[in-house]
């Protein structure tokens, strides 16, 4: 056997140690040893309580917001997949030219030109109650008050997500569908399988990889969010993020950090999960 | 006054002609007689005052929320008084964090009442001795004692004067009347009320209840800052005749839950179209028309106002919530740099800050010596509750009201002579933050 020099092996090594170690361990590991301080109206007082996760894991409201931020978090998963399948596919099978599927691709990527939260707040005047779109309906003659439900809203929280986040879904079910050996498809069809068994049994089944890594990003992202939620809920509804945004910002540094602490077990469950049902480290 | 210092470019074009007559003015008010030669003198020349000579190149860390830390006051503290003054804005809670955890990164702090009630027991702020205050005598009496006029009844909550003395410099509890040793000087104070759209409205509003009436479900909004909104949250409870609080700044656990339970129960029939949290965030609510009723700040209004959309802060029948702020100083000031420091806020108090500040809607602390640094219009209109003989114009060129305009609520005796209540912090502040945060999210 070869024998590798260690300090080579070091050199090699501790670029993305000390990466991972700065930015990802350390961090959390903060996160963690402050989720068990106590706390005074404005300093932290270093100590060993379990006060902060009984305060949240014993109140109803951790439960609800847990359960609303489930709620956007699957319905976002819901319609990115529902927009990003048909696109990746469209551009995949349907674009005969490289040069095609690159231009239209780009296309697609275009509204990530600006940031999150202007595409965000565009919506905000468009739906509001005297928006345009409100404007419209009632110039059409389709409704004679205003639609409310269309701003500050589970409704505006949804949509936004989905527009914000649909490509996250549209790249890998891209990349995936890419790598399908078109002569598989062939072989199918000379067997005599129609477009819908092409599809269910080969296609999606050899998307898998890409449908879970898509679903990783837009559930992590979802899951994370705090901004989207106060911004198109107008501060009414809220998610895991707003919970702990607003313990930040009076001070209640401790309360937030156990809050982060048990979403970060819940999202590494739910990606545990998604894991299961995909081997990724086989497909890919 | 000539036309220059009305339209606030005072700053870059002090004009002779306005400065002499402000000069006399001031001669005219005996107990400013002293510090007004100096500072009239030296805002004509440009040269700093004798006993200014030695200070001239000291610079003084000031920080504070976006409300007066505004660049104007520092261009013209060095052009009076020849201090560098650094400002740092930060919002309310920061401020408080500030003073507790790093006392070495600021000389003066620019915090508001309540704020100073939960900091100076960190030690870290130092009293001023009120004979080194040249218009101590200039500062209306809520400062002091609490009555505005000596008939004035004393509101609820962190009412200034509570937390203005104490009987040693060293120490950390506050002393029960006046004394030698004054904690924070004023500076800026306001009486708010709730915000209204007259024209979607179409009938009269008089009180607190109105916020939570269901004829303006889903248009009515809040504001999600825990100490403010709980204030403006009892107010409502208290008009409902719901809730009787023995006193609405220092709530019992019990009268906390009854009125979060209150306004839960109305976010919940969806009452309310959204929360904010920021200024903007206000004035973009109410000028939308998504709101038609909401807490809301005066500056916030006279925005909506400029915008050309009827907006009016409605006077109510139960009061004013008031807040004021000041400036503090740190226990490390000393020396020459303490000496700047009471230089910095004689000056501050001695009229051209209390004026910029007055013609943005606020009140400044000394409101005489302001008078001198405002046309007589300005002062009617804003002080004195009179309809505008011109256009009132802000000090940054703004037209803020027309002709013919009056201010909501009047003068300034029927304003801040009405203030039921302060902003405070309550004995049960870490119970009243978790109730208020399962509110929002409920």
């Amino acid at each position: 056997m070869k024998r590798y020099n260690p300090i080579v092996l070091i050199a090699q090594v501790s670029p993305i140690s000390a990466i991972l170690g700065l930015f990802l361990i350390v961090p959390i590991a903060t996160i963690l040893i402050v989720s068990f301080w106590d706390y005074s109206e404005f300093m932290l007082l270093p100590d060993f309580v379990w006060t902060n996760y009984y305060d949240t894991l014993s109140s109803f409201v951790t439960y609800k917001t847990y359960l609303n931020t489930f709620k956007y978090t699957i319905l976002t998963w819901f319609f990115t997949l529902l927009i990003g399948f048909p696109v990746s596919y469209f551009l995949c099978f349907h674009v005969r030219t490289l040069r095609w599927q690159i231009v239209l691709f780009l296309i697609c990527t275009i509204p990530f030109w600006t940031s999150n939260i202007i595409r965000m707040i565009s919506w905000i005047p468009f739906l509001g109650r005297n928006g345009v779109f409100n404007s419209m309906l009632i110039s059409l003659g389709l409704t004679n008050e205003p639609l409310e439900f269309l701003l500050f809203s589970d409704f505006a929280i949804v949509l936004a997500f989905v527009h914000l986040y649909t490509l996250f879904m549209v790249v890998p079910i891209f990349n995936s569908m890419m790598r399908i050996d078109r002569s598989v498809l062939e072989a199918a069809i000379d067997a005599g399988a129609n477009g819908w068994q092409v599809l269910t049994n080969i296609v999606i089944p050899l998307c898998k990889p890409g449908i879970a890594i898509g679903s990783i990003f837009v559930v992590t992202l979802v899951m994370g969010d705090y901004i989207t939620v106060r911004m198109m809920g107008g501060g009414l509804r809220a998610s895991v993020g707003v919970m702990m945004w607003n313990e930040i910002s009076l001070l209640l540094y401790p309360p937030a950090a156990a809050n982060a602490v048990v979403l970060l077990v819940v999202v590494l469950i739910l990606v545990s999960l998604m894991m299961r049902v995909v081997d990724l480290k086989k497909e890919l | 006054m000539d036309k220059t210092n009305q339209s606030g470019n005072s700053v870059e074009f002090p004009s002779k002609k306005g400065q002499s007559v402000s000069r006399r003015n001031l001669l005219k008010t005996g107990s400013a007689v002293v510090a007004g030669t100096a500072i009239g003198s030296n805002a004509i020349t440009g040269f700093p005052t004798i006993w200014a000579q030695n200070i001239k190149n000291v610079t003084l860390r000031q920080f504070g929320t976006g409300v007066s830390n505004i660049n104007e006051i520092a261009k013209r503290a060095k052009q009076d008084l020849g201090i560098t003054l650094q400002m740092t804005a930060l919002d309310t809670d920061s401020t408080a964090q500030r003073v507790v955890t790093q006392p070495r990164s600021f000389d003066i702090a620019d915090i508001e009442y309540f704020t100073l009630k939960k900091v100076w027991g960190s030690g870290n702020m130092q009293p001023m001795d009120i004979r080194k205050l040249k218009y101590y005598d200039q500062i209306v009496g809520t400062f002091k004692n609490g009555k505005l006029t000596p008939s004035s009844k004393i509101a609820q909550g962190t009412a200034p004067h509570t937390v203005s003395f104490v009987e040693n410099p060293t120490d950390r509890k506050f002393a029960k009347g006046q004394t030698n040793w004054y904690t924070m000087v004023p500076t800026i104070y306001n009486a708010d009320t709730l915000g209204i759209r007259p024209d979607l409205i179409k009938r009269p509003i008089s009180s607190w209840t109105e916020l939570l009436n269901p004829e303006f479900r889903g248009k009515a909004s809040i504001l999600n800052i825990a100490s403010i909104g709980i204030m403006d949250a009892a107010m409502v409870c208290e008009a409902m005749g719901e809730v009787q609080y023995g006193d609405k700044g220092n709530m019992t656990q019990a009268e906390i839950d009854k009125t979060m339970a209150i306004f839960t129960e109305a976010k919940q029939a969806g009452q309310f179209r959204a929360f904010w949290k920021t200024f903007d965030e206000s004035v973009n609510l109410m000028a939308s028309g998504e709101v038609v009723i909401q807490s809301m700040w005066s500056p916030a209004i006279t925005k909506v106002r400029s915008m050309g959309i009827p907006c009016v802060y409605q006077p109510l029948k139960e009061g004013y919530r008031s807040w004021g702020g000041g400036l503090g100083l740190s226990r490390n000031l000393a020396g020459l740099e303490l000496d700047a420091a009471y230089e910095y806020i004689n000056w501050y108090l001695s009229g051209w800050v209390g004026g910029l500040l007055m013609r943005q809607g606020y009140y400044s602390a000394a409101p005489a010596t302001s008078k001198l640094y405002m046309s007589e219009d300005e002062w009617g209109f804003w002080f004195e509750g009179k309809a505008a003989k011109n256009d009132i114009v802000n000090p940054f060129g703004q037209k803020m009201e027309p002709a013919g305009a009056k201010r909501d609520g009047g003068s300034f005796y029927e304003r801040m002579g009405k203030v039921e209540c302060w902003n405070s912090v309550m004995d049960e502040n870490r119970y009243m933050v978790r109730k208020w945060n399962e509110f929002i999210a409920s």
